[in-house]
């Protein structure tokens, strides 16, 4: 019996189609992932479907029955509770007062705790999880924390239940856990939303695939008959098919010394020892779907995140950046995965933002002309072709494309030894997509030595000398040369 | 809060230009706040002739107009200084504490016997340097909130001003000193004079060199900054240090114009004048853009209130309820919420009068 | 030890010592009646800070509180000795005046996303302004009830005076107890503080609950300027300046997060009754000046701010590493 069901989802955000005409659909009794890259439109999927955003097209049904939802409290009053992977519940309340917010029950009208405790405890048992209720959350483990936001849930009378990336902080031992209490809830009848971005866990949990990708619904798929290579093809993209040849421009560059050399450097909860060459005037790739690691490479060696262990050595010298201003100073750039948040600086204008990195190394008291800024921002938005009437407009009014230009001047200006891009074409229009990628493959024949993360496998394959396969938060494979095709990546991406 | 659509990153009022040179152009940013004042101005105007009427007696310069600016010259100061600590997202409260902290230091050099001056001023200096970069530490060092950091010297600030002047109010007899506050030149006084001097101190420094872009970018967007190499906590350390600074030569005003240091009283609620004029002259609570300028502006406009509601032959009682009803607005007309909700307004009131312009026509 | 409790330990430790030091310095301090003072002479600041604990818990702050006491002063005194109501009828208008005027800030800082600071702010300067404007003198309040009030109490043993503003202030403090821990609205109210997103997607009606918690500052702000006009037999535009600062510090010392999301009414409490017995401190000393007060609470709000700094941070890593 069919417990949810979208058809035809439509959300529109400024510039960009979030969902266009999407369906899904959620059986009792099953754990239903849905999956796609960034940007493929899930997280929006989600909000819809449990009351945080209202689509703008569509329609949904309920049991069968047609329902328009206004709020999240109405979508859990009908029975849709969702456990978010961030924005958990409250860590300064304690572990029942967690499960209870909102209908406390009460004697006389007041809160009656006794009954409040005693419940809590009995709900908590059938999740296997014997804690002390009375004690903050945020005294106990992401994984207990997760489990009793889906206690909540399921207590609500939930009979759908939305899990957004519910694993992405357990570890393995956790996550079997969880994967115990989901197929008991299941066995219940109740209807279970899986999103992740681990394959295994897809594989191991899940009943049927919903794939999602630029807003669209690629398919509805059993799990137990789509092969794992066709799942990650369906994910990026690409269908198998005949070997895509990589571009020949790029054969004839012969590579130089080592310039950056990574020796098993792992950050703590975010990243396996990892090990990875990049030579100067090499163009390295990073393959890997999200949450792969991929990231999380760059964000090490730009001095973002500590690095817990192994060793990294950049120009000949051994270094441990603490911030990213030091890595800078070694000459490093990194543009970073989240342009709004860590790229561009909203209100301050073109010429601003493509000089603060310059400004930024050289201090406060050697100062940019305005002269000196504008003659910088004119070379830079004729040379990369960014689409201004001038510079001196804020940036935040420029277009996603023409924004990751700015910031690869930025960098550019600063003439970098390694520039790290991490998914420099995330939420690019077309245009602008190729026309990083063309300033991308320029950027190689000039002998700039590069560090590219992206989802995007036929850019990968288009300029890398070496591509570099995460998996689960490690490198498992390098492909290097004549060898290097999406169908290979794709591979060492699915393999188990 | 990531996954919001692109246009909520967009509800900050953005200025059509970035206006970096030293005199800001006039587009809708500076407009509003300027009309404002104007306006107050022309009614002034209108109930009193005599208010833009300057007289030099003695060689100084008398009149409302020169009475409005010199009696905004302490909080202008304090305005320059919190409009940088607002920028970087920040807030001060602690500077009318500040005020009584300089004052007495001042005070009882002087009493004291120190003879130079300059010790003296250089002293009060020292000591607004001092307290901003206690203020600067609690918050870039030990990431407390402004607000909070603040709070600790607003309420310890002028116990220790009492302590410096065990209690009493420290009178004092010194031309040099009472200069500051009563002292003309050209005929301009001091004030108004250091208030000139120590904004184009503060522009300079601010636009010819980096630390002004640094301000504002560590304001608009932290996160960024750090991924650029901007170091947030130097360039917070500097806001808070300016803005004691500035703290303290308002300080010496207030003490150099009744020749005496009253930890009480002195700089009483004046952080909150400079709140005010800093959102009045439009800058946003969350940080980002600055404008000195508008600051200023909004210090006159708030001076300009009290002047009109005197002139007006409205009680002085009123001049309270009046200024936070103006702020009230102030606060509402840079609210997404309002702005809509008014334009909504505006168009259901547009159609009716269109309508009854139609009805009238079948008519 | 259990570290949900640990500044409340610290705050009750910090006051027994205080105590405990006064007593073996001075004779008559460690007496019930100086105990039994302590409540009396600082009921009406307990009152308001009980109110500014919640907005302080729910993330906000109020800085209006000290100007809605002395507006509830002015009104008493005009409405009572100078429009000759009673004081029975008198109250319960400025309570709900008081409730009204908070419930009005927390629906602008709510529907208009408006800071609570300066909105607050604004509020400061309105409430003192119409205090301003109803009488810019002290209005002397001459009512037979009040008298009855002040007499109103017992005596304990030791000589200890327990009059009605301490009665006033036992019920404030059972009353904000039972909403902070036995009702749903003080559940949404640490909900709040805790994480204002969370806290909306789990079902928290946060308008209002916004709204409600400023109605309750308004309104025990309110009740404090009544029981303020106890003590002053009169209303005054310009009494209770800078008392938000006072409530607040309270607060804190006793063991609230100025980030919002913990924090207990008995805390606060204690908060007072620390600053009450500082004061009280500096008066048995006779050397000591009153500036001291100031110095020594502005040291201690630091101290408790920086003890707070280390708890979130080892909290927060106990959270990424567990």
């Amino acid at each position: 019996m069919s417990l949810l069901n979208l058809s035809g989802i439509e959300k529109q955000y400024p510039g960009v189609k979030a969902l266009d005409g999407v369906d899904f659909q959620l059986r009792e009794g099953e754990i239903h992932a849905l999956l796609g890259e960034n940007g493929a439109g899930k997280s929006t999927l989600v909000k819809v479907m449990t009351g945080a955003l209202e689509g703008d097209g569509g329609s949904m049904a309920y049991l069968d029955k047609p329902l328009k939802l206004k709020s999240t409290a109405q979508a859990q009053s009908v029975g849709i509770s969702t456990v978010y992977q961030e924005v958990n519940l409250l860590p300064n309340l304690s572990v029942a007062q967690n499960l209870y917010l909102g209908r406390e029950p009460k004697k006389f009208g007041l809160i009656d705790w006794k009954r409040i405790y005693r419940q809590s405890r009995e709900v908590l048992k059938r999740f296997a999880l014997d804690i002390d209720v009375t004690q903050p959350l945020s005294s106990y483990s992401v994984a207990i924390q997760q489990l009793v936001a889906i206690a909540r849930g399921v207590d609500m009378s939930a009979k759908v239940l939305v899990l957004d990336e519910p694993t992405a902080s357990l570890d393995a031992g956790e996550v079997e856990q969880l994967f115990d209490v989901l197929r008991e809830l299941k066995s219940q009848g109740i209807g279970i939303v899986f999103i992740t971005h681990f394959l295994d866990q897809v594989y191991a949990v899940s009943d049927r695939i919903t794939v999602l990708r630029n807003g669209g619904l690629v398919g509805e798929f059993e799990t137990a008959g789509l092969p794992r290579e066709e799942l990650v093809g369906h994910m990026l993209g690409k269908e198998l098919q005949a070997q895509a040849h990589r571009a020949p421009e790029r054969d004839d560059r012969a590579a130089g010394e080592p310039l950056l050399e990574l020796d098993d450097v792992a950050v703590r909860g975010s990243l396996q020892p990892t090990s990875l060459t990049v030579k100067r005037g090499e163009a390295v790739g990073l393959a890997g779907l999200l949450g792969s690691g991929r990231s999380e490479v760059c964000r090490a060696v730009f001095g973002v995140d500590k690095k817990s262990s192994g060793a990294l050595t950049f120009s000949g010298r051994e270094r441990s950046f603490r911030k990213p201003a030091e890595a800078i100073e070694a000459g490093l750039a990194l543009c970073p995965e989240d342009r709004k948040a860590s790229g561009i600086v909203g209100p301050l204008s073109i010429r601003e933002n493509i000089a603060l990195a310059v400004q930024a190394r050289r201090g406060w008291w050697r100062p940019m002309s305005r002269t000196e800024q504008q003659e910088l921002a004119e070379k830079f938005i004729a040379e990369l072709q960014i689409a201004t009437p001038d510079a001196d407009k804020p940036i935040e009014q420029l277009s996603g494309g023409n924004q990751q230009k700015v910031i690869l001047a930025r960098w550019l200006a600063t003439n970098p030894e390694l520039l790290v891009l991490d998914e420099p074409t995330r939420g690019v229009d077309i245009g602008a997509h190729a026309e990083i990628l063309k300033l991308i493959k320029q950027l190689c024949g000039e002998g700039m030595s590069l560090l590219v993360t992206s989802s995007e496998l036929e850019e990968l394959v288009a300029f890398s000398d070496r591509v570099a396969v995460m998996r689960d938060r490690k490198k498992v494979a390098e492909i290097e040369g004549e060898e290097i095709s999406e169908n290979r990546i794709m591979q060492a991406i699915a393999e188990a | 809060m990531n996954n919001l659509p692109p246009a909520a990153a967009k509800e900050q009022p953005v200025s059509p230009a970035g206006p970096r040179g030293l005199l800001p152009p006039l587009n809708g940013r500076y407009l509003w706040p300027l009309l404002g004042l104007v306006l107050l101005l022309a009614i002034n105007l209108v109930l009193s002739p005599e208010f833009f009427q300057v007289k030099l007696v003695d060689g100084r310069l008398y009149g409302s107009l020169i009475d409005v600016l010199n009696r905004s010259a302490p909080v202008a100061l304090l305005a320059i200084g919190m409009t940088l600590v607002i920028a970087t997202g920040g807030i001060d409260l602690s500077v009318g504490a500040t005020m009584a902290i300089a004052g007495a230091v001042c005070a009882n050099m002087l009493v004291g016997g120190v003879d130079s001056i300059f010790l003296v001023v250089a002293g009060g200096m020292a000591i607004g340097i001092l307290i901003g970069a206690v203020n600067g530490s609690l918050v870039s060092f030990l990431g407390i909130q402004p607000i909070v950091a603040t709070l600790i010297l607003m309420v310890a600030g002028r116990g220790i001003a009492q302590l410096i002047n065990a209690g009493q109010i420290v009178t004092f007899q010194n031309e040099a000193f009472t200069f500051i506050g009563t002292g003309s030149v050209f005929g301009v006084p001091f004030p108004i004079l250091l208030v000139l001097m120590v904004f184009a101190a503060i522009q300079l420094l601010m636009r010819k060199t980096a630390l002004g872009l640094f301000v504002e970018s560590v304001g608009c967007n932290a996160g960024a900054s750090h991924y650029l190499g901007v170091n947030a906590r130097a360039v917070k350390m500097m806001v808070y240090c300016i803005a004691g600074l500035c703290a303290a030569l308002a300080g010496m005003i207030a003490a150099a114009d009744i020749q005496g240091s009253d930890a009480n009283n002195a700089g009483l609620w004046l952080e909150l004048d400079a709140i005010l004029a800093v959102v009045i002259g439009g800058a946003s609570l969350m940080g980002g853009r600055f404008s000195l300028v508008l600051s200023l502006v909004g210090v006159l406009i708030i001076q300009c209130l009290s002047t009109t509601i005197i002139m007006s032959g409205v009680p002085p009682k009123y001049n309270l309820v009046i200024k936070s009803l103006v702020v009230v607005f102030v606060l509402l007309l840079q609210s997404p919420r309002f702005q809509a909700q008014m334009g909504a307004l505006i168009a259901l009131a547009k159609s009716k009068s269109n309508k009854s312009v139609g009805e009238r026509a079948e008519a | 030890m259990n570290s949900r409790f640990t500044s409340l330990y610290v705050t009750g430790g910090l006051f027994m010592l205080l105590f405990l030091i006064g007593s073996l310095q001075f004779d008559h301090f460690g007496s019930t009646r100086v105990l039994a003072n302590l409540f009396t002479d600082n009921a009406f600041l307990a009152i308001t800070a009980i109110g500014m604990t919640f907005v302080i818990i729910s993330g906000g702050i109020d800085l209006s509180v000290g100007a809605v006491i002395a507006l509830t002063g002015v009104a008493c005194g005009v409405l009572i000795g100078e429009a000759g109501l009673h004081p029975l009828v008198v109250f319960p208008l400025v309570l709900i005046g008081g409730g009204l005027f908070g419930a009005t800030m927390g629906a602008l800082i709510h529907y208009y996303k408006l800071q609570p600071f300066i909105v607050t702010l604004a509020g400061m300067f309105l409430a003192r302004g119409l205090a301003t404007i109803l009488s810019d003198k002290s209005v002397p309040i001459d009512h037979s009830f009040y008298d009855a009030v002040a007499d109103f109490g017992t005596f304990l043993p030791g000589d200890a005076w327990v009059g009605a503003s301490t009665l006033i202030l036992a019920l404030v403090v059972a009353g904000a107890v039972v909403l902070a821990h036995y009702s749903r609205l003080g559940g949404y109210i640490y909900a709040l503080g805790g994480n204002a997103q969370s806290a909306r997607l789990m079902g928290v009606p946060v308008a209002r609950t916004t709204i409600s918690i400023y109605a309750i500052s308004g309104f025990l702000s309110a009740l404090a300027g009544i029981v303020y006009s106890f003590y002053t037999f009169s209303g005054y535009s310009l009494a209770a300046v800078g008392m938000e600062l006072d409530a607040i510090a309270a607060v804190v010392i006793g063991g609230t997060l100025l980030t919002g999301g913990s924090g207990y009414v008995i805390g606060t409490l204690i908060g007072v009754l620390i600053m009450g017995i500082i004061q009280t401190y500096i008066s048995f000393d006779g050397t000591l000046n009153s500036w001291w007060t100031k110095i020594v609470i502005g040291l201690l709000l630091f101290a408790f701010i920086a003890m707070q700094r280390l708890l979130t941070a080892r909290g927060n890593r106990g959270m990424a590493h567990a």
